[in-house]
């Protein structure tokens, strides 16, 4: 048996290998052959995901929700203290100081992030702004988002929070933090697909015991993650339920 | 009450529509939202409020253990017409979502006001509950609602 896993394409670039080392260890943990493959688009994943393409998604929260309701997925596990955050930044000379300055036309630059998108959304409506009155100019990492406020191509940008902490501080210098989400129940999770679920205890209790051993924790450390801590069933859908309000329409 | 002027504050008995009333403090002094979060509560099927978030609790006023097990009428503010949550009721009870803008009553009389959703948690077909999570609204939307709602009330 070959276990298909794929992560989902919303983490720095540099802990792409970090993704590899894991599936190698993963691979020694099951005995069994593990094949990871990466994307660096969010819509071709989630087509190859939904043709059943893959066992193990480490899978944004948003993901997360069509995995569970639509595809019958289980979450096993979550990154411990990693919750899924938004920030809004734009040019430290920038005239506005707050979200409310913004103003119908403003212009967005983001990923195709989705749940960075939808929060980031969320935190625009305070100023009566939406897809309908801004302007959106998607590119492909956070690296450009920022280059793009910098170079004041948008108003404003979306960052995963994460992503946002590690661009240089030179970058970070140069931009300011309108407002930076605090949600803290909204984070990645590892789903095992309904037809494996006779693995679940075990993939699961490996990964919780990641932390204990010094061969772990360094495969941890290279995918810049604490450890995995168990989700249980309502935990998963009380974070999906939440997704759910967050989901105009 | 030193810090506030006696004619912004009324004593009130609100009324619940189970019939139980409670007598309040009503202040006119708004409590701004807090920025980047959102306000999150569930509550069983009869609306008693079964889990309150960090944000919930401080903005509320109350303690946690105040909350779990009190219907979630506590922060009802009587500036709010009831066919407002009629409506809602009606929608998730249906199996749906409710959007509205919501003027809620703190424990110390003060108020804020949120953009709401409120969906049924289904389990296995069953309507086991309902999330309630909040969202900071725009200065054009509280004015739009508080028009409409003192039409209502
Ligand atoms: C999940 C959920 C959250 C609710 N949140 C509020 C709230 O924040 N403020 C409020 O006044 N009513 C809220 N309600 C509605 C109350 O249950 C109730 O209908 C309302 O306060 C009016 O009470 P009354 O009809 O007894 O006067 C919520 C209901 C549900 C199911």
């Amino acid at each position: 048996m070959t276990l298909n896993l794929t992560v989902s394409p919303d983490f720095a670039p540099d802990h792409i290998s970090g993704w590899f080392i894991f599936n190698t260890w993963l691979q020694r943990q099951l005995g069994t052959g593990v094949h990871l493959e990466l994307y660096d688009c969010f819509d071709a994943q989630r087509k190859d995901i939904k043709a059943g393409k893959f066992d193990l998604v480490y899978a944004n929260p948003f993901d997360a929700s069509m995995l569970v309701r639509e595809l019958g997925f289980k979450a096993l596990v979550r990154p411990i203290s990693k919750p899924d955050e938004t920030i809004i930044a734009t040019h430290k000379d920038a005239a506005i100081q707050s979200v409310e300055d913004l103003k119908p036309g403003a212009t967005l630059v983001t990923t195709d992030d989705p749940d960075v998108n939808r929060i980031g959304m969320i935190m625009l409506e305070p100023a009566d702004l939406d897809a309908s009155n801004t302007e959106t100019l998607a590119v492909d990492s956070y690296v450009i988002v920022a280059k793009n406020v910098l170079n004041q191509n948008a108003d404003v940008g979306f960052f995963l929070k994460d992503a946002y902490d590690e661009l240089s501080d030179l970058i970070k210098n140069q931009m300011k933090i309108l407002v930076s989400s605090e949600i803290s129940v909204v984070h990645h999770t590892l789903l095992l697909s309904p037809k494996l679920q006779k693995y679940a205890s075990t993939i699961q209790q490996r990964l919780i015991k990641m932390i204990d051993d010094e061969k772990g924790r360094s495969v941890l450390e290279s995918m810049n993650l604490l450890g995995w801590e168990a989700m249980t069933e309502e935990e998963t859908e009380f974070m999906i339920d939440l997704i759910d309000t967050l989901i105009d329409e | 009450m030193p810090e506030h002027d006696v004619k912004d504050v009324r004593d009130i008995v609100i009324n619940y529509h189970d019939g139980t009333s409670r007598k309040a403090i009503v202040l006119d002094r708004e409590v701004p939202y807090p920025e980047g979060k959102l306000i999150v509560s569930r509550t069983d099927t009869q609306g008693v409020i079964t889990h309150a978030n960090q944000a919930f609790v401080e903005m509320s006023g109350y303690t946690e253990d105040e909350l779990i097990g009190t219907n979630h009428y506590i922060l009802r503010h009587p500036d709010m017409p009831s066919v407002a949550f009629a409506g809602l009721w009606e929608t998730i009870e249906a199996g749906n979502k409710w959007h509205g803008y919501v003027k809620n009553l703190r424990k110390d009389g003060a108020y804020y006001w949120v953009k709401a959703t409120v969906i049924p948690n289904i389990r296995n077909g069953v309507v086991v509950g309902y999330t309630s999570v909040r969202r900071k609204p725009s200065r054009s939307k509280i004015s739009e609602s508080e028009a409409l709602y003192k039409t209502l009330s």
